[in-house]
């Protein structure tokens, strides 16, 4: 196992990616963020603390679940479902940013992109992610990146979090494929 | 989770696990898209060999919403009107390729018939049979106390509930007894002794013959409908003196506590159980009922279709 992003290197990934997002749209007034349960949403939360403290002014954050929408449904049993929670503006014209914890085959992304237009119509959807582990099986691309990180396909990237796992740290751990 | 068959099969927390699912889902259903794809190409079939409305609507509503097809199917107009079996129908059904049955028969067992059966390999729904269990309705029961009346927890603990009138040939109470009281809740029957089952001291209930006794302490109170059809013999001496003692009035809903709520599983003996002011009144939860009935057998489809078969939680 291999540390692949310490706390502060984690820390300093967030507060960039909440840098580019309000240089990329021009403030917080037109984005809503929203987070992909479970560690996504705790990854938007902390992105939303962050640009709340740039702009000291409240932004749009919410969670979206998008377990109905998977594609891999049939694989596994059936999964608990998480908390969708839309802010108060909603989705409609706004421009959305998705923030999922690893991005990897881009499924999920797909499955949020779907789950989003049951919802409303954005203006623009963005991705941010912390971790961009490769080997995408979709044509999608993240807007945002924290650390791109080459994987192989057997390796497994572990994201934690203090509020759920007491540590905020990122490690890469061998498999046994 | 492969069957529903029976609440007495339930855990609590699997029976929580559906509650909290139907939560989720209702907040789809409260939004603009109705309609989600988590079941595209699974087939149901509906097969009502009894009469129902509110749950085979229901039902087909939920499948419909998470797109699966669905197939109706009543014994009116069927092969079975003509004397075909559980069993020829059913492997009909299996030669069609239908994912999952939701049966309702008059027979008590048919679900599980069908479901012990080699009959066919889809999942098996209980939507009612005879007079042993109905739990799909005993989960929405229990989704809109929860609703209504949970103070905090996830459960039912510490909630009163009267069940009240035609206990006996209720598959409703029987499996509102067991998931209420599994859930924590306290359940008192409210009935005169000739609608009460047999054995029913070890039911784990507490059972009054006055109503008035018991209606100021409940937080609920599911009044049960008359089931005339199922009527064979004297139960009461007429109607009239039923509705005295046992209906719900105006009277005796001044007597509830200032939050309880009001709940009839359907469909309603306007005047016999219930008198229509106490159906429509503030308190009545029963259209919340009906609507919460959607959303919790969305929860059931989604938990026992959704996933693979093969590695499929038991439940």
């Amino acid at each position: 196992m291999s540390l692949a992003l310490p706390a502060p290197d984690m820390d300093r990934a967030i507060t960039r990616i909440s840098h580019e997002i309000l240089e990329r749209n021009s403030g917080s007034e037109s984005i809503t963020l929203l987070g992909i349960p479970t560690r996504g949403a705790h990854l938007a939360a902390r992105i939303a603390s962050k640009i709340e403290a740039i702009e000291g002014k409240a932004v749009q954050s919410g969670t979206l679940d998008i377990t109905l929408h998977r594609d891999d449904l049939r694989m596994r049993p059936p999964r608990a479902l998480m908390p969708t929670t839309i802010p108060a503006l909603g989705v409609e014209n706004r421009n959305v940013i998705l923030v999922d914890d690893v991005l990897f085959s881009g499924r999920t992304i797909r499955a949020a992109l779907d789950a989003l237009g049951e919802i409303g119509r954005p203006a623009a959807v963005q991705l941010a992610v912390l971790i961009d582990r490769g080997h995408r099986q979709l044509p999608i691309r993240a807007d945002y990146v924290g650390k791109n990180l080459p994987t192989s396909l057997s390796q497994i990237i572990k994201v934690q979090f203090t509020e759920l796992d007491g540590v905020d740290e990122v490690t890469l751990e061998e498999g046994n494929a | 989770m492969r069957h529903l068959l029976s609440i007495a099969d339930l855990s609590a927390t699997q029976a929580i696990q559906i509650l909290d699912t139907a939560e989720e889902l209702s907040r789809v259903s409260d939004g603009p898209m109705k309609k989600l794809p988590t079941l595209r190409g699974r087939t149901i079939v509906n097969l009502f060999a009894e009469d129902s409305t509110r749950t085979r609507i229901s039902f087909e509503a939920a499948a419909k919403r998470l797109s699966a097809d669905v197939i109706n199917f009543s014994a009116k107009g069927s092969s079975v009107s003509k004397g075909e079996s559980l069993k020829d129908t059913a492997q009909t059904l299996q030669a069609m390729g239908a994912d999952a049955v939701i049966i309702r028969h008059s027979a008590s067992g048919a679900a599980q018939r069908l479901a012990d059966s080699q009959w066919m390999t889809g999942s098996v729904i209980n939507a009612g049979d005879g007079t042993h269990e109905h739990p799909s309705q005993a989960l929405l029961d229990a989704f809109t106390i929860r609703k209504n009346l949970a103070r905090g927890g996830n459960d039912l603990t510490g909630i009163r509930v009267a069940i009240v009138g035609d206990i006996i040939h209720s598959r409703v109470a029987r499996s509102n007894v067991l998931l209420l009281t599994k859930l924590g809740a306290h359940v008192t029957l409210v009935a005169p002794p000739t609608l009460l089952p047999a054995g029913i001291e070890s039911w784990p209930v507490t059972v009054a013959y006055d109503f008035d006794s018991v209606i100021a302490d409940v937080d609920v109170v599911m009044m049960l409908r008359i089931q005339l059809e199922r009527m064979s013999e004297m139960f009461f001496p007429n109607v009239r003196e039923y509705s005295h003692y046992f209906g719900l009035n105006r009277d005796r809903l001044k007597m509830m506590k200032p939050n309880a709520i009001v709940m009839h599983p359907g469909p309603m003996n306007r005047g016999l159980e219930i008198t229509a002011d106490s159906a429509d009144s503030a308190r009545s939860v029963i259209l919340q009922q009906v609507t919460n009935g959607v959303t919790v057998r969305m929860a059931i489809l989604y938990l026992l279709l959704a996933g693979s078969q093969e590695s499929g939680a038991q439940l």
